[in-house]
């Protein structure tokens, strides 16, 4: 066994479910017993990623898949797309709406954090077609 | 350290095999084999769900027996602050007090005197930025004992001051001895508990080495005849009350509530709590300095070995709370070090399926596998609290497949066909 793989939908427009994925996949590193900081990394990383897809993506599906050298998360949504990637790479930068910012969302780390939390990250988005993130934390 | 003892017994003759315990358990740590309910200890936290759930009252809590302070030649009472709240129409904790020693007890000595001190060392530490924040407190030891197998990122967020009992009896004691000159060996500590986990804590302490705590009884052991005490009239005049601060520890949020710093947190109730440790250990909560959890619902009134409805006492304790003056007890004249760890406390790992990751991929992936060919009732009825926690029994060589009912079921249903089919 040299690569485990877990997939998840996310729904677009529920903020209860959120974070699903970042949880499950957290409760299995633990089983494998990887270092609890790398686990923690991910789990970071990929909650900030479906919050993403959520509040921009309109949902979309995880896949996140496990080497004894690596995890690997793709994330991929069908949403509107992001025409600037590195200014939407800069703290601070958001386009939330009102309603996520009331629910405490849209601080603009969202992108940010993702990239502070794993040691590789790459975001390619085709404007009104959607946005793809492959971020990894090496073991 | 790696010491797992807790304060949950299991009486066979009781036990007749169901599932109550096994889906209540927070931790999974409980599976039902040849028909009696058996604990992982390794997985267990002694929050005492499984003893409050049993229909059949085959699970119970080890704790002392009053009896057992007979070995000493004085003791001293170390009431909970909960205790306070399990009698009527009190308007201060003074009855009870005075009570203890109609009991029996030589010295009376407040844990909510030792609380007032927690909070004021932890104000202390807040204020010098000692603390990796947000603190969280050790007061309840089911939350320590959920952060050191679960949550590793949070092990070095445990507040590393004693809790309060604890800080409670090492000052008894040592009071007493000087006022007495008798030596610590003379004098037994009698904690009187709300809960298991208490005695657990006091018995096999995480962070330090020995407790101060000698023996451990139950509030509801105690209850009946320290209400006959109450009422009699030669009973002696007791110092110094404990103020409204020390007293609110026994609630949930008294123990922040107490602090000057007022960025903190309170969760109460065991799935409660656990989300909001999931939550920090995410950092899907952030800004908050202080964390107080209890595992039981409402706090140490809450805790199983107590008498009283936990929202009752609750309300009582704050009419006490409204007579009663801010006291602020400090630690004045006492080392530092007798009020902090001795060590911190180590993360055990026990949730990994294999030290060798690859090998752990692979039963992973087959736990995977096994679960997809359940049924995902997760009716309990193998003795496991659920498909998944099934499957991972079966591909750790502890379970069987057959002992799905489902399963069993369906091999029927298809025997049948067979038959039919050769008829």
């Amino acid at each position: 066994m040299s690569e485990l793989t877990f997939r998840f939908v996310v729904p677009g427009d529920d903020y209860s479910r959120a974070g699903e994925a970042s949880s499950t996949v957290k409760n299995r590193l633990k089983r494998l017993g990887i270092d609890p900081a790398a686990i923690r990394r991910v789990s970071i990383a990929l909650y900030e990623g479906e919050i993403n897809m959520v509040i921009h993506g309109g949902g979309g599906e995880v896949i996140v898949s496990v080497t004894p050298q690596r995890v690997d998360m793709v994330l991929e949504d069908h949403g509107k797309g992001i025409p600037d990637i590195a200014l939407a790479m800069q703290e601070g930068y958001s386009t939330a709406s009102d309603q996520a910012r009331s629910l405490g969302f849209g601080a603009g780390m969202g992108l940010p954090n993702m990239k502070k939390y794993t040691d590789e990250i790459e975001v390619s988005s085709v404007v009104g077609q959607g946005t793809t993130v492959r971020m990894a934390v090496l073991l | 350290m790696e010491s797992f003892f807790h304060s949950v017994k299991l009486n066979k003759e009781l036990c007749v095999g169901c599932t109550n315990c096994v889906k209540r358990c927070p931790t999974g740590a409980i599976r039902v084999r040849d028909g009696k309910a058996f604990i992982t200890k390794e997985l267990c936290i002694d929050c005492g769900e499984c003893i409050s759930i049993c229909p059949h009252h085959a699970k119970s809590a080890v704790v002392d027996s009053r009896d057992s302070a007979r070995r000493f030649r004085y003791t001293i009472a170390l009431p909970a602050p909960s205790l306070y709240a399990q009698f009527n129409n009190l308007r201060d904790q003074l009855p009870v007090l005075r009570g203890l020693y109609g009991l029996g007890f030589d010295e009376v000595y407040e844990v909510a005197k030792g609380a007032e001190m927690v909070s004021s060392l932890t104000d202390q530490y807040l204020r010098e930025g000692k603390l990796t924040l947000p603190a969280i407190s050790c007061a309840c030891p089911v939350v320590v004992r959920l952060i050191r197998t679960r949550f590793p990122n949070l092990i070095n967020h445990i507040l590393p001051i004693l809790p309060p009992v604890e800080v409670a009896a090492r000052l008894a004691k040592r009071d007493f001895c000087a006022k007495m000159g008798c030596t610590p060996e003379e004098v037994g500590t009698v904690f009187l508990s709300p809960c298991p986990a208490k005695s657990t804590a006091c018995r096999d302490p995480l962070g330090f080495d020995k407790s101060a705590v000698d023996l451990v009884v139950s509030i509801k052991d105690v209850y009946p005849t320290l209400l006959a005490a109450m009422k009699r009239p030669d009973l002696p005049e007791y110092g110094e009350l404990c103020g409204k601060m020390g007293l609110g520890w026994g609630i949930s949020g008294g123990e922040a509530a107490s602090l000057t710093h007022e960025n903190y947190l309170a969760a109460d109730g065991i799935e409660n709590i656990i989300r909001v440790l999931e939550d920090l250990e995410d950092e899907h909560i952030t800004g908050v300095d202080f964390v107080e959890l209890n595992a039981c619902p409402g706090g140490c009134v809450g805790g199983i070995l107590t008498v009283e409805n936990p929202f009752m006492a609750r309300a009582k304790m704050q009419r006490m709370q409204k007579n009663l003056a801010v006291t602020g007890y400090q630690p004045r004249g006492v080392e530092e070090r007798l009020l902090l760890f001795d060590h911190p406390i180590q993360f055990c790992e026990v949730l990994s399926l294999d030290q060798d990751l690859a090998t752990a991929m692979e039963l992973l992936n087959r736990i995977d596998e096994v679960e997809s060919r359940l049924f995902g009732m997760d009716c309990g009825a193998c003795g496991a609290p659920s498909c998944r926690a099934m499957a991972t029994d079966i591909v750790m060589g502890r379970a069987s497949e057959d002992m799905c009912i489902y399963k069993l079921r369906e091999g029927l249903a298809q025997q049948t066909d067979k038959e039919e089919v050769l008829v």
